[in-house]
């Protein structure tokens, strides 16, 4: 139960933080007008227009929606792309930051999740990417794959390059290394946990969808350094879900 | 001696003309200040504008664990709202399975330990928001709503053995104000398990409520 109320602390310092902002934004509309939807949606109904070279004030944010304030009073939603017909109080015009696959290809750091096989193994990975160029990048990742007999974790480090970054799909190379350990089933007998060095290579693609997020798929071959005789070789693949900051 | 009287001329002739130019400078280089503007500048730096496209919070059900009867759930989700449609969403919760008929039934077997029966589960899940609306609370309140579909993947841990779980379920989100929502959420848990003798798929659905804050 403590983790509950850990979140439960989080919530009240949380809402305690939501109230502190006082200061709100102010534009003027240089727009014939600007719509108020009556909810953060394009399917909420427009029940108010505010006129040009009125002042609207900016309360919050949700998604692409703005919750805002006219002179008059009335409180309403209006979409990104009319705030951009505004300017701001030293005539600027007011300019939000387009989410594009141009911040995508920026970016510095990635995280994400990814479901997959590893050998008739379910596979399920969280990673986090740092990268040095626009080609060149590491990440740490640990997979937890789920197979008949056995419960195995990989903690992987991997160098990713990407010789493409520009393209909408853009493929990659990987090189990693890492540990897995091997847990038997609990309905398996006389059976001990396993701990072995592994190395992979791998190719995948990454395909930036829109906003925050981007697609990515990957192929991988592993060999485990085992005790065995021969060195296991396992092929594993995923598709995920990948966030950027 | 000629020359030292030219040199006398122009140098002080020199002299003269740069003293000229110098107080000639110093009167244009004196402000003519007719009004005294007063000017106030704007500060430059804007307001933050306040987001709020992630949820967290805490959710309370029903859990029925296949074979070993329907238990008390609790958890904790944060999602993050891609857009006006989509969202991710981390889950994790957990409850104590009860026993299995066979064993009420046989009296004295026990087929798990107490630890063993603790469940848990984790799972990160995406979300379509397939019906966004307003609820009318009485005729001057309007709430925003919206049902949702979500599905996704995760992994369960029960019986001493972690399991590879599917989610898919329908929720209900009602939108009290800009910080605070409520939740109705029907999830069915899908996973292999072995523990009864043979390899069998097990549908546990849960029915929740639970409370989440934006920010």
């Amino acid at each position: 139960m403590p983790f509950i109320l850990i979140i439960l602390l989080l919530l009240c310092s949380a809402s305690a933080y939501t109230h502190a902002e006082t200061s709100h934004r102010k534009v003027q509309i240089t727009d014939a007008y600007i719509e108020l939807h009556t909810g953060p949606g394009r399917g909420y109904p427009v029940f108010h227009v505010v006129d040009r070279s009125e002042w609207i004030e900016i309360r919050t944010r949700k998604t692409d929606w703005f919750k805002v304030v006219a002179s008059n009073g009335t409180t309403g939603w209006a979409h990104q792309n009319q705030l951009e017909q505004t300017l701001n109080p030293q005539g600027q015009q007011t300019h939000f930051e387009q989410i594009d696959q141009h911040q995508f290809n920026q970016r510095k750091t990635e995280a994400g999740v990814l479901s997959g096989d590893m050998d008739g193994a379910q596979t399920i990975t969280l990673y986090a990417a740092y990268k040095f160029t626009q080609n060149l990048s590491t990440e740490l990742s640990l997979m937890q794959a789920i197979g008949n007999y056995s419960n195995n974790l990989v903690t992987n480090i991997n160098l990713l390059n990407q010789p493409f970054p520009d393209w909408r799909i853009s493929p990659y190379f990987a090189l990693g290394m890492g540990n897995i350990k091997t847990t038997p089933r609990a309905t398996l007998v006389l059976a001990k946990d396993r701990s072995d060095l592994l190395a992979h290579v791998g190719i995948g693609a990454y395909a930036y969808v829109s906003s925050r997020f981007a697609l990515r798929a990957e192929y991988n071959r592993y060999v485990v350094f085992s005790n065995n005789d021969d060195n296991e070789d396992i092929k594993e693949w995923k598709i995920g879900l990948v966030t950027f900051f | 001696m000629e020359d030292r009287t030219g040199y006398f001329f122009l140098s002080t002739a020199l002299i003269i003309t740069s003293l000229m130019l110098s107080t000639a400078k110093a009167e244009s280089d004196a402000p003519i200040q007719v009004i005294k503007p007063s000017l106030k500048r704007e500060p430059v730096k804007l307001a933050r504008i306040d987001t709020e496209n992630f949820e967290l919070g805490i959710y309370v059900g029903k859990l029925s664990i296949e074979d070993f009867g329907t238990r008390t759930v609790t958890g904790a989700r944060l999602a993050y709202h891609f857009s006006e449609d989509f969202f991710a969403e981390a889950s994790y919760g957990q409850a104590t399975a009860g026993d299995t008929s066979f064993e009420r039934l046989s009296g004295s077997v026990r087929l798990l330990t107490d630890a063993e029966r603790e469940l848990s589960y984790y799972n990160i899940s995406f979300g379509f928001n397939i019906l966004p609306g307003e609820a009318f609370v009485g005729s001057g309140r309007a709430f925003y709503t919206a049902l949702y579909l979500v599905a996704g993947t995760g992994s369960t841990k029960f019986g001493g053995d972690k399991r590879h779980t599917l989610n898919i379920g329908v929720g209900y989100r009602f939108i009290f104000n800009d910080w605070l929502a409520g939740h109705l959420d029907a999830r069915n848990h899908i996973f292999d398990i072995d523990l009864l003798g043979s390899n069998k798929t097990s549908n546990n659905l849960e029915i929740s409520t639970g409370l989440t804050l934006f920010f």
